[in-house]
């Protein structure tokens, strides 16, 4: 590790990892550094991505995708299900991921491009001058080392610290964090290529289960629900091992895995002087269903890309990277985040015989394409006396 | 310390350091870390996934 390089990338999951080779492919010199010993471990994540999201970064490949899915399935407590099928299956489908190779693969791909990387390292303090981030103070077996760079890209995930350390207010008001359990379960009948959702106030409060194949007979089994509905015996793993007594009572957990994902809005600004926050640190997780691997890997190329025009032209302050700030906004990912962020609220509101009623409405019509935008315009035509109620999720499609 | 982090429990997913208002708490790899911007305000105790952290009422003044 060198002590100045042009980007100094913090945090080596998918958004730091398509940072840096980014950043190494425009022939920059860069860093990344992960606190955590090892790359792509422990897993915090349902592991699930979009097909053709996925492949706007990289070619799919066996050795890190352990299900392909095809179809969906969404149930409701009354027991109605809303199946989506694979000709209607759009961007909300696709594979179900090993994350512990997959982050491997995307951080070998930036030391391939040239980057540095170093593992059990960790940012202690940002370097500042005059308000500008100038780097970080890194931490390494006991060792304090000091790197400079005219751009650092936070990329420390839902646990973030430095860019709260920098002046940028990161905390996640507490109703709007999904706090998730998650077992990875083998010895299970399931279909293996299809992902299913549970939802009602009963099993998952606000939020949902989920049931993520990892093979023929293994699955990501987890829950996502709001914190205001949890208390003692009512925790996420509670919960959670109330629906596997339920609906797996033989399923043996291989891995037991808990975390926090944002559902809140973004934060109100992702970049400051020298400074760019990117993927779950920039909040830029789907407040809707939760998934960020695409926003993340998103915005961390864009980042990178962003910060390397900013560096030929010699200018890293706020303003000019504020570039990358107004691009992930208007982009097609910000648009969405934004109609998901109105969608959630609305959904949180529903009683179970609601939900019930709703996902009735539409599950005998076949949807041309599924998204969250056909399936939102179905709710809306086929409950015309919900109007009242729908308008907010009019609003959020409109 | 009124926060107290059942260590037996956590499972050190950071979900807490993202709600504290305080930027009281940190995760060094596998340990939890807090430190003394922390204000027993109990809100990282509902964040929690697993219930690993509990706020002392008897200790605040």
């Amino acid at each position: 590790m060198k002590d100045a390089y042009d980007i100094l990338v913090i945090g080596g999951g998918p958004g730091g990892a398509m940072a840096a080779r980014t950043a190494a492919e425009k022939g920059l010199s860069v860093c990344l550094v992960e606190k955590r010993p090892a790359i792509g471990a422990p897993v915090r994540c349902a592991e699930g991505i979009g097909k053709e999201l996925l492949q706007e970064f990289i070619s799919p490949d066996p050795r890190w995708i352990s299900a392909e899915i095809d179809s969906a399935k969404i149930i409701v407590p009354d027991g109605t299900s809303l199946q989506l099928d694979p000709q209607f299956a759009g961007n909300e489908v696709g594979y179900i991921l090993d994350r512990k190779i997959f982050d491997r693969e995307l951080v070998w791909k930036a030391a391939e491009a040239g980057s540095d990387v170093q593992v059990k390292t960790r940012a202690v303090a940002p370097i500042l001058e005059n308000g500008t981030v100038k780097g970080a103070r890194l931490e390494f077996c006991g060792k304090v080392k000091d790197v400079t760079a005219p751009v650092t890209i936070a990329a420390d995930g839902v646990e973030s610290k430095f860019a709260r350390w920098c002046g940028i207010d990161t905390t996640i008001p507490i109703r709007e964090l999904a706090t998730c359990a998650q077992y990875l379960l083998t010895d299970i009948d399931i279909e293996p290529h299809t992902t299913v959702f549970f939802l009602g106030n009963t099993i998952a409060p606000e939020g949902y289960i989920w049931v993520f194949p990892k093979g023929e007979r293994s699955a990501n089994v987890g829950i996502g629900i709001s914190p205001r509905c949890c208390g003692p015996g009512r925790r996420p793993k509670d919960y959670l091992d109330r629906f596997v007594a339920d609906h797996f009572p033989r399923g043996k957990p291989i891995e037991c895995i808990v975390g926090g994902v944002p559902v809140c809005k973004p934060l109100q600004t992702t970049v400051a002087d020298g400074l760019m926050v990117v993927g779950d640190a920039a909040r830029v997780s789907d407040p809707l269903t939760g998934g960020g691997i695409y926003n993340t890997m998103f915005t961390g190329k864009l980042a990178a890309e962003v910060a390397a025009s900013c560096i030929a032209q010699g200018d890293c302050g706020c303003e000019a990277l504020s570039v990358y700030d107004k691009e992930w906004r208007k982009s097609k990912m910000g648009k969405a985040i934004e109609r998901n962020y109105k969608i959630k609220e609305f959904f949180i509101t529903l009683s179970d015989e609601k939900l019930n009623a709703l996902v009735k409405s539409i599950s005998h019509i076949n949807l041309k394409e599924f998204s969250t935008f056909t399936l939102v315009r179905e709710l809306i035509t086929r409950n015309p006396k919900l109007l009242l109620e729908l308008k907010a999720l009019k609003d959020s499609i409109s | 310390m009124m926060l107290t982090i059942h260590r037996e429990i956590c499972g050190y997913c950071g979900a807490c350091v993202s709600v504290c208002p305080e930027g009281a708490l940190e995760l060094i790899d596998a340990y939890l870390e807090v430190d003394e911007k922390c204000i027993s305000c109990g809100i990282c105790t509902k964040a929690c996934p697993l219930g690993a952290l509990e706020v002392d009422h008897e200790g605040r003044l």
